[in-house]
């Protein structure tokens, strides 16, 4: 059993253009279920000639019995259609989209925050599943291998190095969990580390942070309170300087908590198994799990 | 996007937050004519994107207009060095001219996004004035925070509170509390990432005014503001920053390193500046060239990295999953070629198309060293920094 995707992930894909058809291509070959498309224009019409095209989502839904959403539309229509996969009763929505304004994000997380359901991003590579063959997102599927080592980190292609590393020490993956680099974002470490422990499939957990925010120290809370099972995490930006932001707008040093040297011993103290270097992430779990 | 002193008051004066009588000039002439016209003692400000400038030399108070125009004429076209630049520093290419006030009491108030509460949050601080991260080290109790809501905004009692935790006089309560609100306003409805009116001052008279501010806006959000987005000035940045934003690359100059960074990807950039770091050497940038770069771009990438004169050593990191590697080797071969470059690299390539992309780089003829991962870039990295006879 995978967290928050699986066999039962029936998958919409809103925006198909470019790079959001590019993707759900790669969606398909891997073998995820997706069972609709929503792109203006297009209602009547079939993605690959297989999948119908939808004009809105509230419809794609009801005919299509989806339940997890993923968008690739262009930033200035992102928080429009997370707001729409919300309202038409998607469980679980992930957004792709990157340079979403923070005041938008601000907005969706007010409006989503008791409703029941699970928001991931803006600005993240999304979920895998290797076992259940399910891909809601961008992590390329050619790297993965199914196991039981579950991946949470705040970076894209970082998450990508993490899993190549722990394939290459004779590791797989339980799931693969991309939160996004966003300072306002929806699913946080915390929530990925309470879905990891409960999971049986997940027998340890990689978590890669970056400077910026505090969320891992959250999670350093969370982990020494709630989490048995052993977490191997690295924090990237420990050269970066104070001020400047690091390509994310989340990762920029503003004040102590926001340093990877502090990160580090929040971890540390929670027992983490903290590598000083993002390049010593497999070999580190694979010590650890012997 | 940094905005200047002078364009921030404009979009403070539009929303009815008070500030000194000032404007902004460009010439010596034209500084005198404006301290004439405000009268009296004036205070003559360096318009730049950096702060610090104070301390050396880019504010000063004169009391003449003739005084007012020889400040201007001093500060016109130099560059000014502070702490928060890098050593060549930034262009003064306007000086703003403002009235002097009676000023009772120094007060600070900020408004950013807390990312971790997910609202913009209204800080203030009776210590005006200072260096508010030095208040937040040693008295972080002198720091009064209160969130806004999302879908409300900032409610006038909330505004009030923050007014009575400054301390300000009873008659100043009612203008302190409307400034404050008015300023949470210019925050939300110009998607700023940063207000900051340091100092905020009580006059004599129990008058506020915001005496000096900062304004930044959130560059995601600029293509909903296209009156804000005019108020770039390229000039205060770094000229390869700002050649890097043309070609819409994520690219940081980090004063003195000297090893070149090329990655995709925010976090994986990161890393890679790590492991330079831990080899023993500097990194000279930050730099994410997307998913989607196009040759062309990872030309400029390549130039805009090489034409720091501190770089010595290129590190090139990708792991390609919608970028493809060999047309990130053809763009480095290419812009290696027209730029003579013969400064090494040592590259890691993985992901889509790696091997095609590592066959054009071996081909290449260039000074090139393959690393298999983000391990082996280090080894390698230390080894050639051994090599050039300068690492410890």
């Amino acid at each position: 059993m995978a967290i928050l995707v699986g066999e039962n992930t029936r998958l919409l894909v809103q925006g198909l253009g470019r790079d959001g058809s590019f993707q759900a291509n790669r969606t398909r070959e891997y073998g995820t279920n997706m069972v609709a498309a929503v792109h203006p224009g297009r209602d009547g019409q079939k993605f690959e000639d297989e999948v119908p095209y939808f004009s809105t989502v509230a419809k794609a839904v009801e005919e299509t019995g989806a339940n997890t959403g993923v968008i690739f539309v262009p930033a200035p229509f992102a928080m429009d259609a997370i707001i729409e996969q919300v309202d038409a009763g998607i469980e679980l929505v992930v957004c792709i989209t990157e340079g979403v304004p923070v005041l938008d994000m601000v907005k969706v997380m007010a409006y989503i925050k008791d409703k029941p359901i699970r928001l991931i991003g803006s600005n993240c590579p999304g979920v895998l599943s290797p076992a259940s063959k399910a891909k809601v997102g961008i992590v390329p599927a050619n790297i993965v291998q199914p196991g039981n080592v579950g991946v949470v980190s705040r970076s894209g292609t970082l998450t990508y190095e993490a899993i190549a590393q722990l394939v290459q020490h004779g590791m797989g993956q339980s799931t693969c969990v991309g939160i996004g680099g966003d300072p306002v974002h929806g699913t946080t470490f915390t929530d990925v580390l309470e879905l990891f422990q409960a999971d049986d499939e997940t027998e340890a957990i990689v978590l890669i942070g970056e400077i910026g925010g505090i969320r891992e120290q959250l999670a350093a809370d969370y982990i020494k309170e709630h989490v048995n099972k052993p977490v191997v995490a690295a924090i990237a930006g420990s050269s970066a300087p104070a001020g400047k932001r690091m390509g994310h707008a989340g990762a920029i040093i503003t004040g102590k908590a926001a340093l990877a040297s502090e990160k580090n011993k929040a971890l540390e103290s929670a027992g983490v198994h903290v590598v000083e270097s993002p390049a010593l992430i497999g070999a580190k779990m694979k010590e650890v799990l012997g | 996007m940094n905005s200047h002193e002078y364009q921030a008051k404009a979009i403070l004066d539009k929303f009815g937050v008070p500030t000194p009588n000032a404007e902004v000039a460009s010439t010596a002439a034209e500084a005198k004519e404006i301290a004439l016209r405000i009268g009296g003692r004036v205070v003559v400000k360096a318009q730049v994107h950096a702060g610090g400038r104070g301390k050396v030399g880019g504010v000063k108070l004169v009391d003449t207009p003739e005084q007012a125009e020889e400040v201007a004429a001093s500060l016109l076209g130099t560059r000014l060095v502070t702490n928060q630049t890098g050593a060549t520093g930034v262009p003064v290419e306007k000086v703003m001219i403002a009235e002097t006030l009676d000023i009772k009491d120094e007060l600070y108030i900020s408004i950013v996004i807390d990312g971790d509460i997910g609202a913009p949050l209204v800080m203030a601080s009776t210590e005006g004035g200072m260096d508010i991260e030095e208040v937040a080290e040693s008295t972080p109790e002198k720091i009064f925070r209160v969130a806004g809501d999302p879908l409300i905004g900032l409610t006038t009692y909330h505004a009030r509170d923050i007014a009575l935790a400054l301390g300000v006089p009873t008659k100043s309560v009612r203008a302190t509390t409307k400034l404050i609100t008015d300023l949470y306003n210019v925050f939300v409805e110009n998607d700023c990432s940063l207000v900051e009116i340091n100092p905020l001052v009580i006059t004599e008279d129990d008058q506020v005014f915001a005496l000096d501010a900062k304004i930044n806006i959130e560059d995601d959000a600029l293509f909903r503001h296209p009156d804000l987005a005019v108020l770039r000035d390229p000039n205060q940045q770094d000229p390869l920053e700002q050649r890097a934003d043309k070609a819409e690359l994520a690219y940081v100059k980090l004063e003195g390193g000297r090893v070149g960074c090329m990655v995709n990807g925010a976090g994986l950039a990161m890393a890679t500046m790590d492991i330079t770091k831990a080899a023993g050497a500097d990194p000279a940038n930050f730099l994410d060239i997307g998913g989607s770069a196009d040759q062309d771009r990872i030309e400029e990438a390549f130039k805009i990295i090489i034409a720091d004169d501190d770089v010595e050593m290129i590190l090139v990191n990708l792991f390609a999953g919608i970028a493809r590697s060999d047309i990130v080797a053809q763009g480095i071969v290419a812009a290696a070629k027209e730029t003579n470059a013969s400064v090494p690299m040592v590259v890691a390539m993985r992901g889509t198309n790696a091997e095609e992309g590592i066959k054009i780089l071996a081909d290449s003829g260039l000074n090139i060293t393959g690393a298999p991962d983000l391990a082996g870039a280090a080894e390698v990295l230390k080894a050639k920094l051994l090599e050039l006879g300068e690492s410890n």
